[in-house]
């Protein structure tokens, strides 16, 4: 029997569809007991949404007012506490869990395996290294406490439908006082969130400036889609740092990716690979987006994006 | 703040094109240029800056491998550390080794700060810092985009999933840097002679007293599944044509 911990991300008041993938890598272990422990200070609301995934056998809350935000120097202690009954640990390979995972692995004394994008085995997995341009299989002694981030965008959410039980856990451990919350800015928006979301059009430095970006927000919005953008929009200011694609960005699989005046850097690349159906627009027909989409069209984006808007609704 | 260490880390450099040797026995590292990983070099920027913002912290730049990571760290001398410590080995470090021989070296070294980058860009583990941290017992401030430094304590912006986030966190503390942190210095000539004279220490992990382990086993490297080039299409109305027959639109 293998007792897998998963680490759940919430806001707290939604569980994080990262979790449900989680849940579904964790499926993937044989003979596995999949447990989701959901630190806050009331985890009431995502008790209940993470209790209704298939697979979960139980939920933990976790409940105290420290817990408020998910601060990885007051968490961890607490995930470690709480791994004495596991084989394994699992966190999303989100900024959440990156920041977590690892931080909890060192309490415990093990080593960490960053971005589990395929399981083999109980203690073999397959993993990307240098921005995806190599994938390993690394294995794990099974004497030891596994612990893992897992690479969200290769693992379908599980499905809602389970009725797992719900159990508050109190733990008697120290937290620290030397790391404190203070605010947040999100660029919070009504679309779909970027990381999850099953169509995103993203924007390069073809579009010029972020006044141009409004031309894809209006397109985004007409299809139900995400907005996202490559480093060089991004570095150029034309789009907010949280809607980064790519390697030091974000790493995402959507159904429908496009690619708007995106030339197509290897960095870029990294974070679209597993997108089910990749679309390039752009004027240059040589631009290396070309080598990896499925359907390509050349031409002016400031002509071709209000067409397809158009179009599509036709 | 007196003190501030810099870990860096020797990578293979970010224009190389990796390539998997065809006995899935590693990716091809002979006579590829190597570099001084990116987000490190963010990381030793800011550590600069701290410094010639007034606090005239001395900058320790640390790294753990080969004798040939001299060369990291003379880069890291010429952009302006003050002294380098390599401990040198010849075995792959994990991220948690390197996290144990870097706390053997804060113990020494007591710095009020320690910066370093996210991740290295060759195993892309993203570990490093948090495990020193958690083995330090001190705060962690992952992902950094903004540092200010006050009396005891420090304030970091940091970039997560849904936008910014600060936190403060009391010092000494580790710090791992994202990539808008700022922009490093480019290295002058002048610099670089100057940073011939400044101390390099070379050490052992037997040396700080230091037993680590390698736990886990790559069995396997591959190339990455390649995506097939697709179609090209003349307009817009053919490409919404293929996207309704694809069911994707």
């Amino acid at each position: 029997m293998h007792k897998i911990l998963i680490l759940g991300e919430h806001d707290g008041k939604t569980l994080n569809p990262a979790t449900p993938k989680c849940i579904t890598c964790a499926g993937k272990i044989a003979d596995a007991e999949i447990t989701v422990a959901v630190f806050g200070a009331d985890t009431a609301a995502v008790a209940t949404q993470a209790a209704a995934v298939l697979g979960v056998t139980r939920v933990l809350r976790i409940d105290r007012p420290e817990n408020a935000h998910p601060l990885a120097a007051i968490l961890a202690p607490q995930a470690a506490a709480l791994a004495a009954d596991f084989t394994h640990v699992f966190g999303p390979s989100t900024s959440f869990g990156k920041d977590l995972t690892p931080r909890v692995a060192a309490l415990l004394g093990v080593p960490q395996i960053s971005d589990l994008m395929a399981v083999e085995s109980a203690y073999r997995f397959r993993r990307p290294i240098y921005a995806n341009n190599a994938i390993i299989t690394v294995e794990a002694d099974p004497a030891r406490k596994l612990v893992a981030t897992i690479r969200v965008a290769s693992f379908e959410a599980a499905q809602n439908g389970g009725a797992a039980g719900i159990d508050s856990k109190s733990l008697a451990v120290t937290l620290p006082t030397h790391t404190r919350y203070v605010g947040a800015r999100s660029g919070s928006t009504d679309r779909p969130d970027l990381q999850t979301a099953a169509r995103v059009v993203s924007g390069g430095r073809a579009l010029g400036s972020a006044e141009n970006f409004k031309l894809l927000y209006s397109f985004a919005d007409k299809i139900g889609a995400a907005v996202g953008a490559s480093r060089a929009a991004v570095d150029a200011g034309y789009a907010a740092n949280e809607m980064q694609v790519g390697q030091t960005g974000k790493i995402i699989s959507p159904e429908l990716y496009i690619a708007i005046g995106i030339s197509g850097a290897i960095q870029h690349l990294t974070g679209i690979k597993d997108a089910r159906t990749i679309v390039a627009i752009n004027k240059d027909s040589e631009a290396p987006i070309f080598e990896v989409a499925d359907i390509g069209l050349v031409g002016d984006l400031f002509q071709i994006v209000p067409e397809f808007e158009r179009l599509v609704g036709s | 703040m007196q003190k501030i260490m810099v870990c860096i880390k020797r990578v293979v450099d970010y224009n190389v094109r990796i390539r998997v040797k065809p006995d899935g026995s590693g990716v091809m590292l002979e006579g590829v240029k190597m570099s001084v990983n990116p987000f490190d070099e963010i990381a030793l920027e800011e550590a600069l800056r701290i410094k010639e913002r007034g606090t005239n912290a001395e900058v320790v730049a640390v790294s753990i491998g080969i004798a040939e990571a001299q060369q990291q760290l003379r880069t890291a001398l010429a952009m302006g550390a003050d002294r380098a410590i390599l401990v040198q080995t010849d075995q792959p470090v994990e991220p948690l080794a390197a996290a144990q021989v870097f706390l053997a070296i804060a113990k020494k070294e007591n710095p009020d700060l320690i910066l370093l980058g996210k991740q290295a860009i060759d195993d892309d583990a993203n570990q490093t810092g948090q495990m020193l941290a958690a083995l330090w017992e001190r705060p962690q401030a992952t992902f950094a985009s903004k540092v200010e430094i006050a009396a005891g304590k420090v304030t970091v912006t940091r970039e997560v999933d849904a936008g910014l986030e600060t936190i403060e966190v009391d010092l000494p503390a580790v710090i791992s840097v994202d990539l808008r942190l700022n922009e490093p210095r480019y290295v002058k000539l002048p610099d670089i002679m100057k940073a011939k004279k400044k101390p390099l220490e070379v050490t052992s992990m037997a040396a700080l007293g230091v037993s680590t382990g390698q736990w886990l086993t790559t069995v396997k490297t591959e190339p990455p599944a390649q995506r097939q080039k697709g179609v090209m299409v003349k307009d817009v109305a053919e490409l919404v044509d293929v996207l309704k027959k694809k069911g994707v639109i």
